[in-house]
């Protein structure tokens, strides 16, 4: 069982790998004549004038959140989806009422502009 | 050739590892082939799409332009931006690029042909191809840019937004197999009808769905805002350059090759005849491997991000988030339950 999972943890490595090979190829094979101006960070032509690590909108935050929320939906569905043929109306029926719940605060944070972006 | 069976035979039994990254090598080498000429297809397309020839200086009409391409970003200096965290701006690249490769590791490319064979084989996917979005915000982070900054926030929020209703689609998919091995995905797809067996017609509105969630993952256009070019210049990746810009590069275009053989695996029958089972056709294409039929399905899909790309103008940002939030997850809540009668009813031509 567990063998089938060895040929995905070296893809995993040879996927890191290839990156970590090319970056360091480009390393290698560059040139490297670097100074001030063009070490500083790009903004049009100007000096940067501030942190640019700067404070964002609140909203991005909340995208997050919700994200959360509704990836968790999505990994509670997974099994229940494997196995609905065989569960059948009375699992149905019992995932219908979860979703529905979703659905309900799915409206609430929609109707309290949790979605508007202006 | 018996040689090479019995020595094929005793790498099995003594170095696994070594005989594994043969397997590896044949997969990955064919696809940095398929995503260098990839990047070829497209500007070749949206320059016949824009009346003009596109690359074709270059070796017979333009076809070592890829190849011209990647010797000049390996000769360029790598500059790192004196504010930048300089590991992490590094290390993101290489989050963007592993994940799109190591999740061709449970991809079958025909009947039992596939590396892995588990039954997780789905969720494997979701889990690596959501890795994705972490090469982008800790490239925007550090970067130490403003432009860089406010492309990874933008474009962080657009990928999980439409990761959930990505997420959902697939929930709809496994409804409809009732399996988590896309093998098996493939498999329930097979039927007297050919192309009408696949799922893409009871899932219509999640292969819609899929598709274009697909394309706002992989921030292409039209919903590259991350990198509008007109107001952040190039967003997350701005101030990368040399190898580390082209490992960026990469692994966009492997996503984009991703997202289209998922489409085409789940959707479209994977390494199945369209024509299985019809009366005339059916045992004409007999012969053809699966292998070809995916292929085939494949660089269909992958024509329409280009198509995409060459036809539609930039979506404002606020659209785009509407779009997915309120437009696709609701189609999928409800289609989710529609299917889920019809396999519970056992509707039918795909579900009995």
């Amino acid at each position: 069982m567990l063998e089938n999972y060895l040929p995905i943890l070296v893809f995993v490595a040879v996927g890191i790998a290839v990156g970590v090979v090319m970056i360091t190829l480009g390393f290698v094979l560059g040139t490297r004549r670097p100074n001030s101006e063009k070490l500083s960070p790009y903004e049009c032509g100007f000096e940067a004038f501030e942190d640019s690590r700067m404070k964002f909108d609140v909203r991005f935050y909340l995208v997050a959140i919700l994200f959360i929320i509704f990836d968790l939906e999505i990994a509670f569905l997974f099994p229940w989806a494997v196995v609905l043929d065989k569960i059948g109306m009375v699992g149905y029926l019992s995932m219908a009422l979860f979703l529905g719940i979703l659905v309900i605060g799915f409206i609430y944070e929609w109707k309290k502009g949790a979605l508007e972006w202006e | 050739m018996d040689l090479l069976m019995s020595l094929w035979e005793w790498l099995g039994e003594n170095l696994v590892v070594v005989q594994i990254l043969i397997k590896i090598v044949i997969i990955v080498a064919p696809l940095m082939l398929c995503v260098a000429y990839f990047t070829y297809a497209e500007r070749k397309i949206i320059g016949y799409m824009q009346v003009r020839i596109g690359p074709n200086r270059v070796g017979p009409k333009g076809w070592l332009q890829p190849i011209a391409d990647a010797v000049k970003l390996m000769f360029k200096e790598i500059i790192i931006p004196s504010g930048a965290n300089k590991t992490l701006f590094l290390i993101a690249p290489v989050l963007t690029l592993g994940p799109a490769l190591a999740a061709w590791a449970v991809f079958p490319f025909g009947d039992g042909l596939v590396l892995s064979n588990i039954n997780a084989g789905l969720l494997y996917l979701i889990a690596l191809t959501s890795v994705g979005v972490y090469g982008v915000i800790i490239s925007g982070w550090a970067s130490n840019s403003k432009y860089a900054f406010l492309g990874a926030m933008r474009s962080a929020a657009q990928i999980v937004s439409y990761e959930i209703a990505m997420g959902f689609a697939l929930v709809g998919v496994l409804v409809a197999a009732g399996s988590l091995n896309l093998g098996e995905i493939v498999r329930a797809q097979e039927g007297e009808g050919g192309l009408f067996n696949w799922f893409w017609l009871p899932l219509f509105p999640l292969f819609l769905i899929y598709f274009v969630s697909g394309v706002a993952e992989t921030n292409r256009a039209p919903f590259d805002v991350a990198e509008g070019e007109s107001e952040i210049v190039a967003g997350f990746h701005v101030e990368y350059s040399g190898m580390p810009f082209a490992v960026f590069f990469l692994g966009e275009y492997a996503n984009m090759i991703l997202i289209s053989a998922l489409t085409s695996l789940l959707f479209l029958g994977g390494w199945l005849s369209p024509f299985n089972g019809w009366p005339l056709l059916g045992p004409m294409f007999d012969w053809v491997p699966g292998i070809v039929w995916l292929f085939i399905k494949t660089a269909f899909v992958g024509f329409f991000f280009l198509w995409l790309r060459a036809t539609f103008p930039r979506y404002r940002y606020d659209q785009i988030m509407r779009l997915g939030w309120k437009v696709f997850i609701p189609i999928t809540i409800v289609w989710i339950m529609v299917v889920g009668l019809a396999v519970v009813f056992e509707m039918p031509w795909w579900f009995d």
